[in-house]
């Protein structure tokens, strides 16, 4: 279980100076909202007493422990802007990144979600059916179902469109945390990186891109499936890259495991599309949000074996082994560009707010 | 040749120019050999592909003063700072609003109502001087390539409630300063690319034939830049000190004949002091006679007395942002690198701008020595 205390493992100074007030950074996805979730939201708040899973361990998910399985509890609120974008749409996104957060945790019986939506006076009725269909569709891919929910409305101009929240439900009976990388477990990506991301990029700022630029959003339940009956016990580690990227997942696997990590830029998958639109934008993929990929540490002797398995998926197709956890420098990535090495940065978030 | 054939990103022919770079640097025998670039431009390609760690280690590849943020000089800022507290909209580039004065920043004078108008280029701030009555002072930073523009624009023509606040600044002389500061280490330059498109690789003679230190022009691909470092040591190493051209695919000897009458039509060298470094002779580009009229420094009155009422902030006396740009410390030195100065809230010039050593190295990871890891 990892005690991250507010502050903890960083060089820097707090980012909440006092008086300051919340800046957009703050729900990048990155250092600074990792900070504000320490330094506010864990001040002074209780936490599961034994064996499970609470919100100091910062996962993406709870697991409370219940007989002899774990419930897995996880909660999302989704603001993205447009509704509707290559790829995807609020409702697709808002099933898929909840059941995704349950996967990582290592569920293996989804039980169902629940749906929480605000909406802004004036929003047609029409885009409400849309997202509406696209959220079942979704739920039927996945075969879980809405089990409750919440419907509530504000004045115009007090949101913006819509916002919805989903939590959901599962159990799992060994519960896979995103802290438990060892000094020579490899890092598996079960795709290319910064599809959702720059999509969302590339439409708000109307770019002319050659290709075909769409965003990953996909529930990965499945592909977790096959993920964990392949590799089993060798799974130590899952998280999915959202705000922030793979940059900023994997710091927080490193960072939490003790380890550093070896990345090898040639190998992490980038579609030629993304690549032109992040050189573009001046934005480097391993920064940028994903909406349908995960990160699985795995022990090296089952590395090939398991992803030889994603690979056979259809969301998995683009896998690759992309780092190697090692001893120094902790809890920092190593980037190999093939030149040379340098550091990737922990991003300070999301390079573009309102992007899930 | 299709240009786009051409492949300035091939790791394999990176590594065999790594290996050459280490052995000529091992002919020299010297630890360390230290060169200089000139370019925020090619210390992000440096930083963003992981050069420095592939470096034979007695090599030393030092970032000067190539930041046209950076060096611009504290007294420059409070033109601007001062200008805009009068109530002229200041127009500039986004690097420039936070980058620290006397006292106070542009973003500092914002947050007392002042009206700073953040733009890409010259043309936008004509644009908004179109747009109103107002005056409209743009003030201008950036080397030869930035000050070209300048220069071009206002032969262009532009509206009468338009000035340019110039604080534009020519490479060249500068590296005749850091060559000769006491007890300097640099044995070479990098010359940057796209400056020297403009300038010409010609420009640099006159200062190898004075100095006896050979300027290398180079591009910004990963193997632009190996190439270029080799064929430099190399210099060091003959004891042939020459301006060389590695950058053909795009620079001349003789440069873009147009855009430097245009800029000498409309700049004339001055000398004045870059922050941080040194009073460099003929350094800075300010309007000529003739161009009075859209010179914001002649037609306000600007009173930059008032800014230093107050006592400048605690953090700035620890800040090493003039040594490291003249290349005598790195961000490693500094106590502030990372802690109390990174992006979001930065105490010195060198950690505002994006082609900043400190904001360089900051968004690339610190200045972790990566050359041991297996």
């Amino acid at each position: 279980m990892s005690s991250l205390r507010p502050g903890s493992g960083s060089a820097f100074p707090s980012v909440i100076p006092r008086n300051q007030q919340i800046a957009m950074r703050h729900g990048g996805g990155g250092r600074a909202m990792r900070m504000l979730i320490e330094e506010v939201f864990m001040r002074g708040a209780s936490d599961l007493p034994v064996d499970g899973v609470g919100l100091s361990a910062m996962d993406d998910g709870a697991a409370i422990r219940i007989g002899d399985q774990f419930l897995i509890v996880t909660t999302d609120s989704h603001v993205i802007h447009p509704l509707f974008f290559p790829g995807g749409d609020i409702g697709r996104l808002s099933i898929a990144g909840t059941v995704n957060d349950l996967s990582m945790m290592g569920a293996t019986r989804l039980l169902g979600l629940t749906c929480g939506v605000i909406l802004e006076e004036g929003l047609s009725f029409d885009v409400l059916e849309r997202v509406q269909a696209s959220m079942q569709a979704t739920c039927r891919e996945v075969g879980v179902p809405i089990v409750t929910g919440d419907t509530k409305v504000m004045g115009k101009g007090e949101l913006d469109a819509l916002v919805i929240n989903t939590t959901g439900f599962a159990l799992a009976s060994r519960v896979v945390r995103d802290n438990g990388l060892r000094v020579g477990d490899r890092v598996i990506v079960t795709g290319t990186v910064g599809d959702h991301g720059l999509a969302v990029m590339a439409t708000r700022n109307k770019l002319q891109l050659e290709g075909k630029l769409e965003s990953d959003v996909a529930p990965l339940f499945d592909l977790v499936q096959r993920v964990l009956a392949v590799g089993g016990d060798a799974i130590v580690a899952m998280k999915d890259p959202t705000r922030g990227g793979v940059a900023s997942a994997l710091h927080e696997m490193a960072g939490k495991a003790g380890v550093g990590v070896l990345v090898s830029e040639e190998a992490v998958p980038v579609s030629e599309a993304a690549r032109a639109a992040s050189e573009l934008l001046g934005i480097d993929p391993l920064h940028v949000a994903n909406e349908g990929k995960a990160l699985i540490g795995v022990r090296p002797d089952r590395a090939q074996a398991v992803l030889a398995a994603i690979r056979e998926h259809p969301l998995g197709r683009h896998a690759a082994i992309i780092g190697t956890a090692i001893a120094e420098p902790k809890g920092k990535l190593v980037l190999d560009t093939g030149f040379g090495r340098r550091l990737l940065a922990e991003p300070e978030g999301e390079p573009l707010p309102r992007i899930c | 040749m299709n240009t786009s054939q051409l492949k300035f990103r091939d790791p394999a022919l990176g590594r065999a120019l790594g290996e050459k770079l280490t052995t000529v640097v091992n002919q020299i025998g010297r630890d360390p050999v230290s060169v200089m670039h000139v370019c925020g431009s090619h210390e992000q390609a440096i930083a963003r592909f992981g050069l420095r760690s592939a470096f034979p280690r007695a090599l030393d590849v030092v970032m000067g003063p190539g930041c046209p943020v950076c060096i611009t000089d504290v007294p420059e800022v409070d033109e601007g700072v001062a200008l805009a507290l009068q109530g002229v909209r200041v127009a500039t580039y986004g690097d420039m609003v936070r980058v620290p004065g006397t006292v106070k920043s542009l973003a500092d004078a914002r947050a007392e109502g002042a009206r700073i108008e953040v733009v890409y280029g010259i043309d936008q701030a004509i644009e908004l001087a179109r747009q109103t009555t107002e005056e409209i002072v743009f003030f201008a930073t950036g080397f030869e390539t930035t000050a070209v523009a300048t220069a071009a624009a206002l032969l262009a023509g532009v509206p009468k409630n338009f000035s340019v606040l110039s604080a534009h600044k020519y490479i060249p002389p500068v590296m005749e300063i850091v060559t000769e500061m006491p007890g300097t280490r640099i044995e070479g330059f990098l010359a940057a690319g796209h400056a020297a498109v403009i300038t010409g690789s010609g420009v640099f003679e006159a200062f190898v034939k004075s100095h006896g230190v050979p300027v290398v022009v180079a591009g910004f691909e990963p193997l632009d830049i190996l190439a270029a470092l080799v064929k430099l040591v190399e210099l060091v190493r003959d004891r042939t000190p020459r301006v060389e051209n590695m950058f053909p695919r795009a620079v001349t000897r003789e440069g873009n004949r147009v855009a430097q009458e245009q800029l000498w039509k409309v700049f004339s060298p001055t000398g004045g002091r870059w922050r941080g470094i040194a009073h460099v002779p003929n350094g800075n580009l300010r309007l000529k006679e003739e161009w009075a009229a859209f010179d914001a420094r002649r037609r306000f009155k600007i009173d930059v007395a008032r800014l230093w009422d107050s006592a400048p902030p605690k953090l700035l006396g620890q800040c090493l942002c003039g040594e490291i740009m003249s290349g005598s410390k790195g961000p490693k030195d500094c106590p502030l690198f990372g802690k109390d100065c990174v992006p979001e809230n930065p105490v010195g010039a060198c950690m505002v701008s994006t082609e900043g050593t400190c904001r360089i190295w900051h968004q690339y990871g610190g200045h972790l020595d990566l050359r041991g890891i297996a």
